[in-house]
């Protein structure tokens, strides 16, 4: 209770009273949160008197979502027969699995060619980092080859990466129709719009459970959710090309004599390059994680073996595959950033054929040597169980020896935070009344956005408490809360010290970059390990991943204020800390509520995907539901965690939006 | 020769939440309130006949840009018509348009609008392959064009590589590709340093010489319309002020804002011995005469030394048209009023 107070009555600061005019609707709507807070607080206080109706969710309210959303999909199912045309496109999709899964590690499929030898593929990947980026950019991406194959993890990983080569084309070209469609038709946009925000704020476990209804389990489920999941990303980065391709070079087009597809397909999505390769970035990211994630629904490969060793708490395998899948996510999100900055540069005419297409041949040449060199060495072709280089037992003694040394500090910090903030805070929020909570977060809408947001916000709020599901929502918000909270602590100094100086402060960004390229279930390996299985565990998780983008939104906005305002203040004669304090804090604050808008979903994501080690929120009945492939119990779960989610983003970026505009106004 | 290549009739274009209706308003009522909309062009009336230079000129938000893009419709008309050759172009098919784009206009901007990702052959040959020639043609007229604008050796090139004025060059070069009979130019050279703009200027003058296509050139450089325009039109909040010679703009300006445009300019390097010239009404003038197209700055010697009072002026064939008032020229020439 007490903290919440503390929350509410901290948000009150920021919200000076205009200086001129409108005094009238300023004192309005302060007195109008101010009551609505009052209220939440009676309502609190009484609790004892309050009929249970109040307290909790009463039975008339509670609606049976699952259940109707049951019958939508039953109907779609079987009425509808959209099974045969799901159960066909997933067939087609099978056969292009079975053809990357031939190349890649052998399966017995058409074209029967497989297995590439992992030593041409090194080398192919070597000289395509070459090309893109430069040496640097070689020796990371052949590395990362080598080392998978030296390993002994060929093969897993290679089943997750042929997953990727089929899922990742297939969004982006999903993504690119659709960007263009809701580009070239407004009311197409309009009703995406809400869809997208949605579905960018679902839980990845709300995908997997319609598309193992439609699809089933293993391979080609893991590829469709992976597709579905990161179709999302690409939409909004072609439209955002689209839109910004300069309005002269259109204009240069159309007097040309361009027709529209000439205009759409030579003018508008060339120029548009940039934007549409971050998007082809962004869902090469996505599939990552997702594919690594559908382990959960039979796909095997490298996030089949994570879950089995975490699982097993077998933490050196965990921890080797956790850097092969960091090593992946590095060298894709490198590649593909480096391609879609890359720039065509011109050769000077006359330039002979060979030099022109040195790369390739290049290439042409070291591949075949490899190839012809590994039907020879069989080494260099597959790298046996027995001649695998693994350091499992190593990494797993010195861990052990780690932690029994960090043992006191790790259980000193695990009981501090389960007697003292977890259950403290968890029973709060469970003992208030639901009815103090709706009010409480309407007054917060009312004081951080005006009356709308306060509507927003209830319609956000009261149909979680529809779906009977309140108590694990509440779970769910405290454990976020708290995560979020922690982590600030934690990265806001870091974070200051960080902008003191530029390189401190570029290296940083470049860290908080990599750290946000892993997929979220590499956070789960340390954790596990230091804290095992345990509330303390997911909280550390969620706080890791959720403190980057703080790190990251605070930097940028305190090294984003003009110099000259701070070089004004020097003069004025401030200290560092007064200049902090008044004058670089103030004006990075919109920027860094970004950042805490970013992190609360970040850690909303998390929250639910660490369910599986453990905890009594939203995500554990999500998986409950996805083993029992509940649809409607797990797309209501979804829509409960997605409105949490979108709620938190509304008030935060509303908020961060008056201040700027306030400012805009002044000034 | 009888038929304008461009006529444009009581031509409106306003922005806003309903331009039609409020464009009707400001016929009937010309004070009427904005209402949230913007008049980007008012009623322009304007011929420009086949081979003549029309300079619009104006300062940012006059509605120039808005005006060359009705020109070529860019961007649909509210109300009024414009023809070119005779035809109303607002009531073209889509198809037809493109047509009329493809055959007979070319366009230059003013940051360019390059393709990025083609290379400067690529961007010159862009609106030949829209046209749908074959790839050896194109490529054979693009190089053409490139040599004509002086960058043959850098036709590998990607936009992104050259240098403002040199974009600029394929900009110009990627318009000529089809050799339009109508050139729109929409502030060509604001975008380049002053010294690359005259470079420029002079290459566009140079241009201009080869052929004799009629074109629409916008600028908001006093002194870059003068230069280079057979007629200027000055234009203000979307209204033409005054459409005339430079001569005249300079000597007889319609209205206040077209003199205070004209106030700091050197008068003398703008009016021709042609402009000052008076009729000779019987009288008799004796001496050597002085070209009619040429400036009082450029005869600045000559006017000093000279003793006559009348100077007889010539046109280009030599006839004698009239005279100059040695008096008047040198008062124009040191800046006292007319």
């Amino acid at each position: 209770m007490s903290d919440l107070k503390a929350d509410a009555s901290g948000f009150s600061q920021p919200a000076p009273t205009p200086r001129t005019g409108g005094i009238a609707i300023a004192t309005a709507e302060l007195s109008g949160w101010k009551v609505l807070l009052v209220l939440a607080l009676c309502l609190a206080a009484g609790k004892i008197l309050l009929p249970v109706g109040m307290i909790r969710p009463p039975d008339w309210m509670i609606l049976p979502f699952a259940a109707w959303i049951n019958a939508v999909f039953d109907f779609l199912r079987y009425d509808l027969g959209l099974l045969s045309i799901t159960r066909t496109i997933a067939d087609g999709i099978e056969w292009c699995l079975d053809v990357t899964g031939n190349l890649l590690y052998g399966r017995n499929r058409w074209p029967h060619l497989g297995p590439i030898p992992w030593s041409v593929l090194a080398i192919s990947f070597a000289i395509l980092g070459y090309a893109l980026g430069g040496w640097k950019l070689a020796v990371l991406s052949g590395g990362t080859l080598v080392w998978i194959a030296v390993m002994g993890q060929w093969r897993w990983a290679m089943e997750t990466l042929s997953v990727i080569v089929v899922a990742a084309p297939l969004s982006v070209l999903i993504g690119m129709v659709t960007g263009v469609t809701a580009w070239r038709w407004s009311w197409f946009e309009r009703a995406l719009n809400p869809l997208l925000n949605i579905a960018q704020s679902m839980p990845h476990f709300a995908y997997m459970i319609p598309v193992v209804v439609f699809i089933g389990v293993g391979p080609k489920a893991g590829a469709v959710v992976t597709i579905i999941f990161s179709v999302p990303p690409m939409i909004r980065l072609t439209l955002l090309g689209l839109r910004k391709v300069p309005e002269e070079v259109v204009e240069a087009g159309k007097m040309n004599g361009a027709s529209q597809w000439a205009l759409l397909t030579r003018v508008r999505l060339p120029t548009a390059r940039s934007e549409l390769l971050l998007g082809v970035n962004q869902v090469i990211m996505q599939c990552l994680a997702m594919v690594v994630l559908a382990s959960f629904i039979g796909m095997p490969g490298l996030g089949q073996r994570l879950l089995q060793m975490l699982q097993a708490l077998r933490i050196g395998p965990a921890f080797e595959i956790g850097i092969t899948i960091v090593l992946i996510a590095i060298t894709l999100d490198r590649l593909s950033k480096a391609w879609a900055t890359k720039k065509p540069v011109h050769h000077e005419s006359g330039t002979h054929w060979m030099a022109r297409h040195r790369l390739w041949l290049v290439w042409a040449g070291f591949a075949s040597v490899a190839w012809l060199v590994a039907q020879v060495i069989p080494y260099l072709h597959e790298v046996t169980r027995s001649q695998a280089l693994s350091m499992a037992p190593v990494i797993d003694m010195s861990v052990n020896w780690f932690l029994t040394l960090a043992a006191p500090v790790t259980e000193a910090i695990r009981r501090f935070l389960i007697i003292w903030v977890l259950i403290p805070f968890r029973d709060a929020i469970l003992w208030l009344p639901f009815t103090a909570i709706l009010v409480a977060v309407a007054a917060l809408g009312w004081a951080l956005g005006g009356r709308r947001s306060a509507l927003i916000c209830l319609a956000f709020m009261i149909p979680i408490a529809m779906t009977g599901w309140w108590d694990r929502a509440m779970i769910t918000v405290y454990t976020v809360l708290t995560a979020v909270g922690l982590a600030a602590l934690v990265s806001l100094p870091l974070s200051v010290w960080g902008a003191g100086n530029a390189t401190r402060a570029r290296r940083m960004l470049l860290v908080c970059d990599t750290l946000q390229t892993f997929p979220s279930f590499i956070y789960l390996i340390p954790v596990v390990m230091l804290f095992g299985v345990s509330d303390v565990a997911v909280l550390a998780a969620v706080m890791v991943f959720a403190g980057v983008p703080l790190v990251r939104y605070t930097i940028e906005g305190l090294n984003g204020i003009e110099p000259e305002v701070l070089e004004a203040g020097q003069m004025n004669g401030t200290t560092w800390w007064q200049a902090l304090r008044h004058i670089r804090l103030p004006l990075a604050f919109p920027t860094i509520l970004i950042g805490f808008n970013q992190s609360a979903m970040f850690a909303l994501f998390m929250v639910i995907i660490a369910a599986f080690i453990g905890t009594q929120d939203l995500g554990q009945e999500m998986q409950r539901a996805l083993s029992a492939t509940d649809v409607g119990k797990g797309l209501t779960l979804g829509f409960a965690v997605a409105f949490l989610g979108l709620m938190a983003d509304h008030l935060l970026m509303r908020w961060s939006r008056n201040i700027h505009e306030r400012r805009e106004a002044r000034s | 020769m009888s038929e304008p290549a461009i006529e444009c009739c009581n031509v409106w274009k306003v922005f806003g939440p309903n331009p039609v209706a409020h464009a009707r308003t400001l016929k009937q009522e010309p004070s009427a309130g904005s209402d949230g909309h913007v008049v980007a062009v008012r009623d322009v009336t304007l011929r420009v006949k086949r081979g003549e230079m029309l300079v619009v000129m104006g300062l940012s938000g006059s509605g120039k840009s808005t005006l060359v893009r009705c020109l070529s419709r860019l961007v649909d008309v509210t109300d009024g018509v414009i023809k070119i050759d005779g035809q109303d172009i607002g009531s073209l098919s889509e198809r037809d348009l493109i047509a009329l784009r493809r055959e007979k206009m070319g366009m230059v901007f003013q940051s360019f609008g390059l393709l990025p990702h083609r290379t400067v052959l690529e961007n010159v040959a862009f609106p030949l392959e829209m046209r749908g020639q074959s790839r050896s043609a194109r490529i054979a007229r693009a190089r053409e064009v490139l040599a004509l604008v002086g960058l043959a050796e850098r036709e590998d090139y990607y936009p992104r590589e050259l240098s403002g004025g040199q974009q600029q060059r394929v900009g110009i070069a990627r318009s000529l590709a089809i050799e339009p009979d109508i050139w729109f130019l929409d502030e060509p050279f604001s975008a380049l340093d002053p010294l690359i703009r005259r470079e420029m200027q002079d290459e566009f003058l140079r241009l201009k010489q080869l052929s004799d296509r009629t074109i629409v050139f916008i600028t908001h450089d006093f002194d870059e319309a003068l230069r280079l325009a057979d007629r200027i039109a000055i234009m203000k909040n979307g209204a033409i002020e005054q459409c005339d010679t430079p001569d005249r703009i300079v000597l007889q300006p319609a209205t206040d804002y077209v003199a205070r445009f004209t106030q700091g300019i050197d008068r003398a390097r703008v009016v021709h011995a042609g402009a000052l010239c008076t009729p000779l009404n019987g009288s008799i003038v004796e001496g050597a005469p002085v070209a009619s197209d040429v400036t009082i700055r450029a005869l600045s010697r000559r006017l000093v030394a000279e003793t006559r009072a009348l100077i007889p002026v010539a046109d280009s064939q030599g006839h004698i048209i009239g005279s100059l008032n040695r008096t008047q020229a040198l008062d124009l020439l040191l800046g006292e009023a007319q």
